[in-house]
């Protein structure tokens, strides 16, 4: 399903950094870990693609016929866009899965590429009559390596290793998509809730750092040009040491930050309702159970979390069974909801997962109108309506009209006739749109947190349209096996969710801005029967 | 040390019974990969102390040369020897530490100090720091460079001829028996060049080397040289002392005879008497 985001106005600047700075305060031990480990994933990663980028370089250099593939090899990587390279990553064992060690792998294989590049050229670059005149002078291989071509090369190195960083600075803030942290997961949570704010608190943050890290790299590419670094030798040896003993602390530190023996690892998709749900699945299994949870809330679309929870990097998450039927397991749509969740579940069961029971809500498409149109009207059915739309002008999201099941489908079910054609808006706005009568009606999803603020009512789907989107949490059948207490504590969960209360929660996340590990407290304060401790049966 | 070139010639490469030449080109066949045969039966012989200069157009192999002796470059057939043995028998770095290089473009490392630059073969040789420092400053002194004021200076803070200077240096720095030179003063301007070739000699007086020197330039030949070779066609023309070849009516030398300017043969020819 898509994210229901509520629409927000344009506001003055001074007021947007007012805000920020309001977040960021709110936010300071997090906000500062966040800026740490985006610093930690750069910093690791271009470390290591120094570590083998130049030798790499040297290699090129020295043996073209060897390295002009290499080189060749990682011009293609970088044509990969980095959001393809994180999803292709997480089904491949051992460097894959989700996290900072793919995390660490995407942004490695990105930095290759420029450090490689320019150890090739600065070695390239050095006038041949002084590496013949180290040759002449009598040194070896290595130590004309070490003692002219390396030295000489440096500024182009330096200049390779600051392109690597600040795109790396970049890049990182995507592996937010696999859980890896840092400032990207302050843009997708910002993007999925559609809060500048929050977009912003990562997104100027990362730019900060962009240019200091230009900065300072320009400046130590500056002070090493031949003939200006003093006592180098002192120094060498001793860098090297440190650097590689500080490139290895950090790496454990990123891995060792996130080693998750023994964790329930729990999981959701990149919209508000998604990780609402995640949070109330973690807190559960916290509660009622000894276990522990590892959270990698926030990842990317469905396709992220499949790949993931196949490769085992995901023990649990929540899934629609509308979505599980057509994008999982690419079967046909089907209308009745009993017999799609008889076929998820078979789905689930045959590639060694295990579908446990509905949450109880549908988050399928509605048909919106306005409250009191409804009431003036006497409207309840999608049927009922068809008669005022020729009248009516209508706002659909983009990705709605395009959809075979979505407009076109919906328009020959019901017969609908609109007094102009319909406009392609803007998700967020269309509810508002709505609200502020530029629109009569429009799409939306079922669960979304404005239709009771705005007062707006959802047409029953009298002729049963829309496929079902039943919320269930899905499980790795391995996981469920070693932890049967999860049954239980699971099944008590089953149908205690309504439309009503998750359109509250989304409404509490979206509209009013609130933590969503407050909302999930919220919830089993309002359901206290559904996380009662029990023993474990070993 | 009077006779013609090939009778001289033979004298030496025949002579195997007292010690061997310093440098020796014994039928030396060079051709560039892939490229044109740039010595063809190349036969030389160069004695301890004497200082050849040897006189070619541009692209007569007048470096090759020198990269055979220090085995940057190993001949297609023919045998170079240095100190009588072949130069594929020696080991290539030992023998490049035996042998000063000074560089047609200088070719000193811009990222190092002067002294640094000074000091790279006793470092490759890994003598002690203190040993270094003494060298260097006594190099310095020699070439005629205060080291107080040029140790610790960058090569591109130097003028073309302080930096030719630093070369010669360079190549002396281990006291190698054999100082090979590729036109070492050629971008200079004709009066700092004139004040390197006195140079050259008082330092020549002092460290007693083989030395091989090839140019484009006769003069400089005359000025520089003990014996004077001339190349063409991938062989000699001539070799024998300046005095000699002034006289020669060989074609290929008197090309180059005639190049050169009245003035300096007047001068180099009282020199060299």
């Amino acid at each position: 399903m898509t994210p229901q985001p509520p629409a927000s106005s344009p506001q003055p600047l001074s007021s947007i950094f007012m805000r920020l700075i309001e977040f960021w305060l709110n936010h300071g031990s997090e906000f500062l870990s966040a800026i740490l480990r985006h610093l930690a994933l750069v910093a690791a990663s271009v470390g290591v693609a120094v570590v083998i980028g130049v030798p790499l370089g040297v290699l090129a250099y020295r043996r073209p016929r060897l390295g002009s593939p290499l080189i060749g090899l990682a011009n293609v990587v970088q044509t990969i866009p980095s959001l393809a390279m994180f999803g292709f990553l997480i089904p491949i064992p051992l460097i894959g899965g989700l996290g900072a060690k793919a995390a660490l792998i995407v942004l490695i294989l990105y930095a290759l590429l420029p450090v490689m590049r320019t150890t090739v050229s600065g070695l390239k670059g050095i006038d041949p009559s002084i590496r013949e005149a180290g040759l002449a002078m009598g040194m070896t291989d290595w130590q004309l390596l070490s003692q002219v071509e390396l030295p000489l090369a440096r500024p182009a190195i330096l200049a390779g290793v600051r392109v690597a960083t600040v795109v790396g600075v970049g890049t990182a803030t995507i592996a937010g998509v696999i859980g890896a942290g840092g400032l990207g997961e302050y843009i997708l949570r910002g993007l999925s809730s559609v809060d500048s704010i929050v977009i912003l608190a990562g997104a100027v943050p990362a730019a900060v750092l962009a240019l200091i890290a230009d900065f300072a790299l320009g400046w130590l590419e500056k002070w090493s040009e031949p003939g200006r670094q003093r006592n180098r030798r002192l120094q060498t040896g001793a860098v090297v040491l440190a650097g590689i003993a500080a490139l290895a602390l950090l790496i454990g530190g990123l891995l060792w930050s996130e080693r998750s023996q023994g964790r329930i690892v729990v999981g959701s998709k990149n919209f508000t309702e998604q990780v609402i749900l995640g949070e109330i699945m973690a807190q559960l299994i916290e509660r009622s159970t000894s276990l522990k949870v590892q959270r990698r809330l926030n990842l990317g679309d469905t396709l992220v979390c499949e790949t993931a929870m196949r490769a085992g990097d995901l023990d649990l998450y929540v899934e629609y069974t509308g979505t599980a039927l057509t994008a999982i397991f690419k079967q046909p749509v089907i209308l009745n909801s009993d017999e799609v969740k008889a076929r998820v579940a078979a789905s689930y069961a045959a590639t060694g997962r295990t579908m446990l029971p509905p949450l109880g809500f549908n988050n399928t498409y509605v048909i919106l109108v306005r409250g009191d149109d409804a009431r003036r009207l006497g409207l309840r059915t999608i049927s009922d309506v068809a008669k005022y739309t020729p009248g009516w002008r209508v706002g659909f999201g983009a990705a709605f009209l395009d959809r075979e099941d979505g407009y076109r489908g919906l328009v020959s079910a019901y017969g609908l006739r609109f007094a102009e054609t319909p406009r392609a808006m803007d998700l967020s706005l269309t509810y508002l749109a709505l609200a502020e009568r530029q629109v009569d009606v429009i799409s939306g999803d079922a669960t979304n947190g404005l239709i009771a603020k705005l007062d707006l009512f959802a047409l029953e789907d009298d002729r049963h349209y829309f496929p079902p989107y039943h919320a269930v949490p899905v499980i790795r059948t391995e996981t469920l096996n070693r932890h049967p207490e999860l049954k239980i504590i699971f099944d008590r969960l089953a149908g205690v969710i309504t439309n009503q209360e998750m359109q509250q929660m989304n409404y509490e996340a979206d509209v009013e801005r609130r933590d969503v590990s407050a909302i999930a407290r919220g919830f089993f304060e309002r359901h206290p029967q559904s996380h009662q401790p029990i023993t474990s049966p070993q | 040390m009077r006779q013609p070139v090939g009778t001289w010639l033979n004298g030496i490469v025949d002579d195997q019974s007292s010690s061997p030449p310093a440098i020796e080109f014994d039928g030396v066949t060079y051709r560039h990969p892939n490229g044109p045969l740039v010595l063809d039966d190349f036969s030389l012989a160069i004695g301890r102390g004497d200082t050849l200069a040897l006189v070619g157009r541009s692209g007569m192999g007048k470096t090759t040369i020198l990269k055979l002796i220090n085995r940057l470059l190993l001949p297609n057939s023919g045998l170079v020897k240095v100190e009588g043995r072949t130069t594929s028998s020696w080991d290539a770095i030992h023998l490049r530490r035996r042998i000063g290089y000074v560089l047609q473009e200088v070719g000193l490392f811009p990222h190092m100090s002067i002294a640094r630059n000074v000091a790279v073969v006793p470092h490759l040789e890994g003598w002690p720091q203190e040993q270094i420092t003494r060298r260097v400053d006594e190099l310095l002194n020699l070439v005629g460079l205060d080291p107080a004021v040029f140790r610790s200076r960058y090569p591109r803070e130097l003028s073309g001829g302080q930096r030719q200077r630093v070369g010669v240096a360079r190549a002396l720095a281990v006291d190698p028996p054999i100082l090979l030179m590729d036109e070492p003063f050629g971008s200079l301007d004709p009066l700092t060049r004139a004040e390197m070739h006195q140079e050259f000699h008082r330092i020549q007086s002092q460290v007693r080397k083989t030395i091989v020197c090839v140019t484009h330039d006769m003069g400089e030949a005359f000025a520089l040289g003990t014996k004077l070779g001339v190349l063409a066609k991938g062989r000699l023309a001539a070799l024998a002392p300046p005095a000699e070849i002034i006289h020669s009516d060989d074609p290929e030398v008197k090309v180059f005879l005639d190049a050169l300017p009245k003035v300096e043969i007047r001068e180099n020819t009282k020199q060299t008497k």
